[in-house]
C-alpha cells in the first residue's frame, strides 16, 4: 500500500480532467479549472483552492441563497453580473471573478450589513473566537462600522428547547438552522416567522423544538444565535484542545472532534465524514459527555454512593438551568477550580467486605478476582466462569479479553449482547451492506426498530435517501416508528409474526393469507402488502436490496428475528444486510470474538481452532453459552443446552455490563445475581448490578478516555481518540484484562496499544492487514472497511475543513496524532501467509438454527402481546449521568390501540395496570391507532411505573418464551 | 376620451353604478368575446393577443403574447393572476377589481382557452375586502351562468377558477413569492434560475402568471381584433393604459389614456384629467411608475407615456402609478415615508435588502428629524450601492428579487436632484417644511 503515504494535495483536483465524463472547464480569475457534474460554483472553486466567503450556503443542504455573501461576478450575454456562487452550477466556458472591485464591494457590503443590526458582544459571546461572521469580517469585511443607528432588540436568550436556547439578535436569518430541521432531520419545528429586518426564527407556539438532532443547529450556525446549556459559557474555543475520535453512543460510528478544557470534556463536534455521519450526530452522541465528566443529576443518591455537595447546584431540568443560567456557570466554574467529579465514576478498585464495596489497591482487587475465577473454575472446570458484556470496549480491550477469557481461562460462555441482540454468527456471516450502499439501493427493507431512537443518524442517512433519492422503502415494524410515513409500504406485524411476514414478503402466497386473516385483524390493507410484494417481486434475486435488520422488539425472542432473517436471506441471496445492533462498539466486540461460538476475526470456534491454539496455546473446546442462557444457569434454570453439556456458572464477569437494567428478564438477571455466584464487574459507573452484586470492582476508562479502535454497523474500523486521561486509578480495559491474566499466572502478551494493535492484525482473518500505519492512513480517514480488499481507494479529493460548514472543528487536525513510523505495514493481508498458516475462512451464511419454524403460541383473545423497543434517552448510565439529557428520558406509558383500551373502558391517562407471567406494572395507558389491535407497546429501559426498577418493562419480559402476553386490567 | 380619441378598452362599464353585476355586464357585451373565442382555436386566440402586443401591465411591461408562447412548446398546467396590487399610490387594479370584475373573469377565460389550462387562480391581496367580495360573487355568478367550469357554454372546454386572499404582504406581488404564498408557503420569492414561472412555476409545474389589468384588455382584444388594439399606441406601446395619478393634483384618479400618444404634461395639467397642480403651487417632482421607479422633474413632463419612452429617459412606467409632488413636499419626507414602506415590505430573506432597507430608513428618519450629518448623503448612496450596484437604470441587484433594487430609487433621486434640499435639513438641523 505505498500510495497511502502520497502527501494529499487538495488543489490536484483543479487539474482538467477531460477524461471524466461531464467535466466542465470554467475560468475562475484567470486560470481553468474543472467542475464536476452538476457542481456548484462554490463547491468547486473550493476544490481548486478559491474559498469564497459564505454563510448560509453548508455543502451538506439544498442551497438558498440568502446571505448574498458568495456573490461573484459571472459573464453573461448582457455583461458581467453578480451572482450567488452557492446558486449557480459551474458551466463550461463560464468565466468567473472572485476578487473583482465590484464583488470585493459587494461582499464588504454584506458583511457590513450583517454586521449593522448584530450585537458586537463577542467577548461574551460563545461563538467568539471560532465565529464565522467574526472570521469573514476580518477576512472580507470593513475595518470600522458606519452605522450608529439603534439596532434592534430582542428578548434574549429565550429556550426553544431543553437544550438550545436562542439569542435572536445575533441572528443573521441563513436559515441553515431551519432548513436543518425540515430538510435533514424532517421535523420543521422551527422555522421563520415576521418580515423585513424583524425576521426571527421561531418555535411553533404548541410545539417546542423536541428534536433530537437539536445541537446539529447550535453546529452549523455561523454565529452565535444558537447555544446548547452544555456548552453555554463553559469554555472559549481557543483554551480547547481538541482530537478526531468517533463516538461510541451508538454502533453508527460517527465521527466527532472531542474538545477538552483542563481534562474535562467540554464540547463534541459532529465531523463531515462522507460514509458515515455528513457530520451531523444526534444530542445523545453529542452530549452524553456529561456522563464521562461525571457531572451527576440530582435524582436520588447511588445505592452506594455518597452525595457530592455540588449535586444540588445542579438544576433537575433543563428549564431550570435556562433560569438559573449564573448557577450552572457557578456549579461549572466549581467544577473547573476541583477537577473533575468523581461522582458519578467509579475511579477506584473495591472488593466487597462485610456486604460493603470498600476501596483496596489493584493488587489486592485482582488478586481477589483471580482468586474467586480460579476457584470456580477448579470446581466447574472454565465453562462455570462466564463473560458478559463488552460493547462498550475498543477492539482492542475486546481482543484482550476474548484472549483472557477464550485462551487462558479457556471457557467460550462469552457474550457481549445482553439478549437484546441477534445471534452472533448470524450477524456475522450475513453479506453486509454499506450505510452508502443501503442509501444507494433501490429497495430498502427494514426489519427493526425505531431507528431514530436506536441509531439516529442512521435514520438521519436513509431518511435522506429515501426523501431526496430513488429508494423504495419497505417498512415492517411492531409500531410507527419514524419512517413510516415515507415508507412505500409499512407493514406493520405483531410480536412473532416477523418470519411469516417475510416468507409473505418473498412469494409465500399462504404466509400472506395467514397475516392478512388475523382472528384480531389485519394489521396492514391488502394494497400496502401487494405493493410491497410487487417491489420484492421485481428483484426475484434480492439484487439491490438492502435489509436493515434488527432487533424490532425485546420482548420478543431475538431467534424470531433471527428466523425471519434467514428467511430473507434464503429468498433473497443477492440482498445485503445492516444488522441494526445499537451497543456502542458491538459489532467490534463480536468481530472480536466476543460471542459463544466465535472467535476474533469473524471465524467460528471450530474454523479458527487450529490458528488461535497456535496464537494463543488453546482455545475451548465447544460452544459456550450465551447471556440469557448463562444468567439461566446462574439462576438455576439452565438445562444444559442441546447437548447436555452445558457447565453451570458459578462465576461471572460483568464488562461493562448491567444485566439487571440491560437484560430484557429481570426476575432471570435477579435470581441470577442473587444466587451468590462470584461476580466481577469492569466498569467505569456504578450500576445497580454492580453495587449491589459484585464483589470485586475494576474501575475502566470510558469513552474519550480510551485509544484503540471501534468497528461500526458496516464493519468500517475507525480510530478513537482518547482526549482525557481516565480519573483516579481506572484503566484501559485491556491493561485489566492483562493485569487479570497475570494474576492467573498467565502473561497475554500485551502490553501496550500497539502490541494490541499489531497482534489483532496479525491473527484476526477480518482485520488482517489492519496495522496501526494503515489506520493512520488516508485511506483511513473516514475508517476503513473490514475485511481489507487491497484496493482501498486513496482519498485524494479530502479537501480542508471548510470553518463556516463546521464552526469550531480546527481544520488543521484531521486524524489525532501522525502516523507512527517503523510498524511493518502489511498491507491487505487476505491472501498472505503469516506464521499463523493460512488464515481460516471468514463467517458466512445465515448460521445454525433455520431449521423447523418457530412455533409461535396462539394468542389468546384476553391477551395483549408486548412489545418493547428503545428510546434514545432512557435509564442508562450515559444518559443518567449527563444532567442536560436527564430530564429528557419520557414518561413511561402503555400503549394500545383505541380497540384494545375501550374493552377495557380505559381511555388515555387512565392507570391500568399490566399483568405477565412474570410480574404487573401500573402505567398510564395512551390510546394510539397506529398500535396494532392485540398489541401493547411499553418501552424498554424507560422508568416508570410505581415502585418498577429502572428498567420496569423487563419486569414483565420472560426471555424464556419467544413471545411475552400480558392482561390488561382496571385499577 | 378627451386627449385622443381611443376607446375606452377596460373602463367603459365603469360609469354604471351596478358596474361588477353579471346582469350589466351581459348588457353590455359581456362574455361576448369568451363566446367568440370557444369558437377559435387556442392558437388563434393567442395570435390574436400576440398580435396585439400587450405588455403585462403588472410593472415589467413583458409582452402578454410573448409569455405565453413561452410555453407553446411544454402545456401550461396553471394560469394565475396577479391581484396583489399593493404598492402605495397604485391603485389602477383596485378599481377594475372592484367595478368590473366580469371583465377580468373573461379575461382569464379567453386566456386559460388559449392556454388550455384547466385551472386558475386569482391571487387577491388581502386587504382588498370590497374586491374580494365582489370578485367572488361575479365568480359565483360566472359559474351559475355556464362560463366558468365544466363545459362552458357547451364548447366542450372547461376550467376552474380559485380566488385566493393574500393574506397582507407586498412581496407575495412579486410573481414567485406570489407562487409561494399560493402554495401555502411563506412569501419568499424564489432564487433565480429558473428565471420564469414557465418552467418552473405554481407546485413545480409550467404556469403563465398574469396582471389583473394585462387580463380586462383581453375580451376586447378577442371582440376587436389583436390589429385595432396595435393600432392604438405607438412602437411597442399598444392599447390604452390604466393610470393612477396620485398626489398634489386637482383630480386624482384612474385615468384610461392612450399610450405613448399622450404624455405626463397632458395627465397632469389637462382639466379633463388632472387638473393641474393643487392651489397655485407648481410642480416639483414626479414618479413616473410606482414607488420604485426613479423620479423625475419638471423637465420630463413631456415625455410620452410609452414603455420605451420612459425607460430610455432613466426610470420606468411600471405599475402605472404617476405620483405628483409639488413645491410645497418636502423631499426627505417623501423619500424617508418610501423607504419606510420597502423596509416594512422587505421579504427578509437577502441581506443587503433585509438590514440595508431598515438603515436606509433611520438614516433618512434622522435627516428629516433633525439628526442628519453631512457626510450622510455620501453613505446613504454608498448603502444604495450596496444594494443596486452602480445605483443606475435599470438597475442591478445583490439580491434575489427587485425589491431590492427599488429600494435605492426614492433615496438616489432625492439626493440628486435635491441635495441643496438635504444639506438645509442638515444644517438647519430640521425640516424647513415643517
Amino acid at each position: 500500500m505505498t500510495d497511502t503515504a502520497k502527501t494529499q494535495n487538495p488543489t490536484d483536483a483543479s487539474a482538467p480532467d477531460a477524461k471524466e465524463d461531464g467535466t466542465h472547464i470554467f475560468t475562475l480569475d484567470g486560470r481553468e479549472v474543472s467542475a464536476k457534474k452538476g457542481e456548484l460554483l462554490i463547491a468547486a472553486a473550493e476544490r481548486a483552492g478559491t474559498y469564497i466567503p459564505r454563510f448560509c450556503y453548508h455543502p451538506r443542504m439544498e442551497p438558498v441563497g440568502m446571505c448574498r455573501m458568495c456573490l461573484v461576478e459571472v459573464e453573461g450575454p448582457r455583461g458581467a453580473s453578480l451572482q450567488p456562487a452557492c446558486f449557480i452550477e459551474a458551466g463550461e466556458g463560464m468565466v468567473v471573478d472572485t476578487t473583482s472591485e465590484k464583488v470585493k464591494k459587494a461582499q464588504d457590503g454584506v458583511l457590513e450589513f450583517l454586521l449593522a443590526n448584530h450585537p458586537l458582544d463577542c467577548p461574551v459571546c460563545d461563538k467568539g473566537g471560532e465565529c464565522p461572521l467574526q472570521d469573514q469580517t476580518l477576512a472580507y469585511g470593513p475595518g470600522e462600522t458606519r452605522f450608529i443607528e439603534e439596532k434592534r432588540h430582542f428578548e434574549k436568550p429565550i429556550a426553544i428547547s431543553d437544550l438550545v436556547l436562542l439569542d435572536r439578535e445575533r441572528c443573521i436569518q441563513c436559515a441553515r438552522c431551519t432548513r436543518f430541521a425540515s430538510d435533514v432531520a424532517g421535523e420543521a419545528q422551527i422555522d421563520f416567522a415576521g418580515r423585513g429586518e424583524n425576521v426571527e426564527v421561531a418555535t411553533f407556539p404548541t410545539e417546542p423544538f423536541s428534536s433530537y438532532f437539536s445541537g446539529n443547529t447550535v453546529q452549523i450556525c455561523p454565529v452565535g444565535a444558537l447555544t446548547a446549556t452544555p456548552y453555554r459559557f463553559t469554555a472559549r474555543p481557543w483554551d480547547l484542545d481538541q482530537v478526531e475520535s468517533t463516538c461510541t453512543a451508538c454502533s453508527v460510528g460517527c465521527r466527532v472532534a472531542v474538545q477538552s478544557s483542563q481534562n474535562r470534556l467540554t464540547r463534541l463536534l459532529g465531523i463531515d465524514s462522507e460514509p458515515v455521519n455528513h457530520g451531523w450526530l444526534c444530542d445523545k452522541g453529542r452530549f452524553s459527555f456529561e456522563s464521562v465528566n461525571g457531572d451527576e443529576v440530582d435524582n436520588g443518591p447511588r445505592p452506594t454512593e455518597v452525595a457530592d455537595e455540588a449535586v444540588d447546584v445542579v438544576p433537575a431540568t433543563a428549564s431550570q438551568v435556562v433560569s438559573l443560567g449564573a448557577s450552572r456557570g457557578q456549579f461549572l466554574g466549581e467544577a473547573r477550580e476541583t477537577g473533575r467529579f468523581e461522582h458519578g465514576r467509579l475511579v477506584e478498585p473495591r472488593i466487597r467486605k462485610e456486604g460493603e464495596l470498600v476501596p483496596v489497591s489493584w493488587g489486592e482487587a485482582l488478586a481477589a478476582a483471580a482468586a474467586g475465577l480460579s476457584a470456580a473454575k477448579s470446581a466447574g472446570g472454565a465453562g462455570a466462569v462466564a463473560v458478559v458484556g463488552g460493547a462498550r470496549l475498543t477492539n482492542e480491550s475486546a481482543y484482550a479479553w476474548a484472549k483472557l477469557a477464550k485462551g487462558v481461562i479457556g471457557t467460550d460462555s462469552v457474550d457481549a449482547q445482553l439478549g437484546d441482540g441477534l445471534p452472533a454468527e448470524l450477524v456475522l456471516g450475513l453479506p453486509r451492506a454499506t450505510i452508502d450502499e443501503a442509501c444507494a439501493a433501490p429497495v430498502l427493507l427494514t426489519l427493526a426498530g425505531d431507528l431514530r431512537e436506536e441509531l439516529p443518524v442512521l435514520f438521519l442517512r436513509l431518511r435522506e435517501a429515501v426523501v431526496g433519492g430513488d429508494t423504495q422503502l419497505l417498512e415492517v415494524a411492531v409500531a410507527p416508528t419514524a419512517l413510516t410515513s415515507l415508507a412505500t409500504a409499512s407493514l406493520r406485524i405483531r410480536p412473532g409474526d416477523a418470519p411469516v411476514m417475510a416468507r409473505a414478503l418473498t412469494g409465500d402466497a399462504a404466509a400472506a393469507t395467514t397475516l392478512g386473516t388475523h382472528p384480531e385483524g389485519a394489521t396492514f390493507t391488502q394494497n400496502q402488502m401487494e405493493a410491497a410484494r410487487g417491489v420484492l417481486a421485481a428483484r426475484p434475486d434480492g439484487e439491490g436490496v438492502v435489509i436493515v435488520a434488527g432487533r424490532p422488539s425485546y420482548a420478543e425472542s431475538g431467534e424470531v428475528a433471527a428466523e425471519a432473517v434467514r428467511a430473507l436471506a434464503a429468498a433473497l441471496p443477492k440482498a445485503t444486510f445492516l444488522p441494526a445492533l445499537r451497543r456502542g462498539n458491538v459489532f467490534g466486540a463480536l468481530d472480536m470474538g466476543l460471542a459463544p461460538g466465535i472467535l476474533p476475526g469473524r471465524v467460528s470456534l471450530d474454523a479458527g481452532r487450529q490458528r488461535f491454539t497456535a496464537a494463543w496455546g488453546s482455545v475451548p473446546a465447544g460452544a459456550g453459552l450465551s447471556t440469557a442462557d448463562i444468567l439461566a444457569s446462574m439462576a438455576g434454570e439452565y438445562d444444559g443446552g442441546p447437548d447436555g453439556s452445558g457447565t453451570a456458572v458459578r462465576a461471572l464477569v460483568l464488562l461493562g455490563a448491567d444485566p439487571l437494567d440491560d437484560f430484557p428478564d429481570r426476575a432471570v438477571a435477579e435470581k441470577a445475581l442473587r444466587a451468590g455466584h462470584f461476580v466481577v464487574a469492569v466498569t467505569g459507573h456504578p450500576s445497580e448490578s454492580v453495587d449491589a452484586h459484585a464483589d470485586v470492582v475494576l474501575p475502566c476508562a470510558v469513552s474519550h478516555e480510551r485509544a484503540g479502535t471501534t468497528t461500526n454497523i458496516e464493519g468500517r474500523v475507525s480510530r478513537l481518540g482518547p482526549k482525557l486521561s481516565a480519573p483516579g486509578f481506572a484503566w484501559p480495559d485491556w491493561m485489566i484484562a492483562a493485569e487479570l491474566a497475570a494474576a492467573l499466572g498467565s502473561d497475554l502478551g500485551l502490553a501496550s496499544d500497539n502490541d494490541l494493535s499489531d497482534e489483532l492484525a496479525r491473527t484476526a482473518p477480518a482485520y488482517a492487514g489492519l496495522t496501526q500505519q494503515v489506520l493512520h492512513s488516508d485511506v483511513a480517514h473516514d475508517g476503513i472497511l473490514v475485511p481489507l480488499t487491497g484496493n482501498e481507494d486513496h482519498r485524494d479529493d479530502v479537501s480542508p475543513i471548510d470553518p463556516v460548514a463546521l464552526p469550531g472543528v480546527e481544520s488543521v487536525e484531521r486524524q489525532g496524532a501522525p502516523p507512527r513510523v517503523g510498524t511493518g505495514a502489511r498491507g491487505p493481508a487476505s491472501e498472505q501467509v503469516s506464521d499463523l498458516g493460512s488464515p481460516p475462512p471468514l463467517l458466512s451464511g445465515t448460521g445454525t438454527g433455520g431449521g423447523e419454524p418457530l412455533a409461535i403460541p396462539k394468542a389468546d383473545s384476553y391477551s395483549l402481546r408486548l412489545v418493547s423497543g428503545r428510546r434514545l434517552y432512557d435509564a442508562g448510565s450515559s444518559i443518567t449521568g449527563s444532567p442536560s439529557l436527564t430530564p429528557l428520558v419520557p414518561t413511561l406509558v402503555a400503549r394500545a390501540n383505541p380497540y384494545d383500551l375501550d374493552r377495557l373502558g380505559a381511555h388515555s391517562g387512565d392507570r391500568v395496570k399490566v399483568r405477565s407471567a412474570r410480574g404487573e406494572l401500573i402505567l398510564a395507558a395512551e390510546s394510539d391507532e397506529g398500535v396494532a389491535r392485540g398489541v401493547i407497546v411499553i418501552d424498554f429501559n424507560v422508568p416508570g411505573g410505581e415502585s418498577a426498577p429502572p428498567n420496569a418493562v423487563a419486569t414483565l419480559i420472560d426471555s424464556r418464551q419467544l413471545v411475552t402476553d400480558v392482561r390488561l386490567e382496571s385499577v | 376620451m378627451a386627449i385622443t380619441d381611443a376607446p375606452k378598452i377596460i373602463t367603459a362599464r365603469l360609469g354604471y353604478d351596478d358596474s361588477f353585476t353579471l346582469e350589466r355586464y351581459l348588457a353590455t357585451g359581456g362574455y361576448t368575446g369568451l363566446r367568440k373565442a370557444l369558437t377559435m382555436t387556442p392558437e388563434a386566440v393567442a395570435a390574436e393577443v400576440d398580435a396585439a402586443s400587450l405588455l403585462g401591465r403588472g410593472g415589467a411591461g413583458f409582452p402578454a403574447g410573448r409569455k405565453w408562447s413561452m410555453l407553446r412548446k411544454n402545456p401550461v398546467t396553471y394560469l394565475v393572476i396577479n391581484g396583489d396590487e399593493s404598492e402605495p399610490a397604485t391603485f389602477k387594479d383596485h378599481m377594475l377589481i372592484e367595478g368590473d370584475p366580469h371583465q377580468i373573469l373573461e379575461g382569464v377565460l379567453v386566456s386559460a382557452y388559449a392556454l388550455q389550462v384547466t385551472q386558475a387562480f386569482i391571487y387577491l391581496r388581502g386587504e382588498f375586502a370590497l374586491g374580494l367580495e365582489r370578485l367572488q360573487t361575479a365568480l359565483n355568478e360566472a359559474y351559475a351562468h355556464g362560463a366558468v367550469g365544466s363545459n362552458i357554454f357547451d364548447s366542450g372546454f372547461s376550467v376552474d377558477i380559485v380566488v385566493h386572499p393574500g393574506a397582507g404582504a407586498y412581496i407575495c406581488g412579486e410573481e414567485t413569492a406570489l407562487l409561494e404564498s399560493l402554495e401555502g408557503k411563506r412569501g419568499f420569492p424564489r432564487i433565480k434560475p429558473p428565471y420564469f414561472p414557465a418552467a418552473i412555476g405554481l407546485y413545480g409545474e409550467p404556469t403563465v402568471v398574469n396582471n389583473v389589468e394585462t387580463m380586462a384588455n383581453i375580451p376586447w382584444i378577442v371582440n376587436n381584433g389583436g390589429a385595432a388594439f396595435a393600432a392604438l399606441g405607438a412602437g411597442r406601446s399598444t392599447g390604452t393604459r390604466l393610470f393612477a395619478l396620485a398626489g398634489h393634483v386637482r383630480n386624482p384618479a384612474n385615468y384610461e389614456l392612450e399610450m405613448v400618444k399622450t404624455t405626463f404634461r397632458d395627465l397632469i395639467y389637462a382639466p379633463v384629467l388632472g387638473g393641474g397642480i393643487r392651489g397655485s403651487n407648481t410642480l416639483k417632482a414626479f414618479i413616473p411608475g410606482g414607488v420604485s421607479a426613479p423620479w423625475f422633474g419638471p423637465d420630463q413632463v413631456d415625455l410620452p407615456l410609452g414603455q420605451d419612452e420612459v425607460g430610455n429617459a432613466g426610470s420606468m412606467l411600471g405599475s402605472g402609478s404617476v405620483v405628483v409632488m409639488d413645491s410645497a413636499t418636502c423631499m426627505v419626507r417623501a423619500a424617508w415615508r418610501i423607504t419606510k414602506f420597502f423596509s416594512r415590505e422587505s421579504c427578509g430573506q437577502c441581506t443587503p435588502c433585509r438590514e440595508g432597507s431598515g438603515w436606509l430608513e433611520r438614516i433618512m428618519y434622522r435627516i428629516e428629524n433633525g439628526g442628519g450629518r453631512e457626510e450622510d448623503l455620501d453613505l446613504l448612496m454608498d448603502l444604495c450601492d450596496n444594494i443596486s450596484p452602480g445605483v443606475a437604470w435599470p438597475p442591478q441587484q445583490t439580491t434575489i428579487c427587485v425589491l431590492g433594487p427599488s429600494i435605492p430609487s426614492s433615496i438616489a433621486s432625492g439626493i440628486r436632484m435635491f441635495r441643496d434640499e438635504f444639506l438645509v435639513h442638515v444644517k438647519e438641523g430640521g425640516c424647513p417644511f415643517d
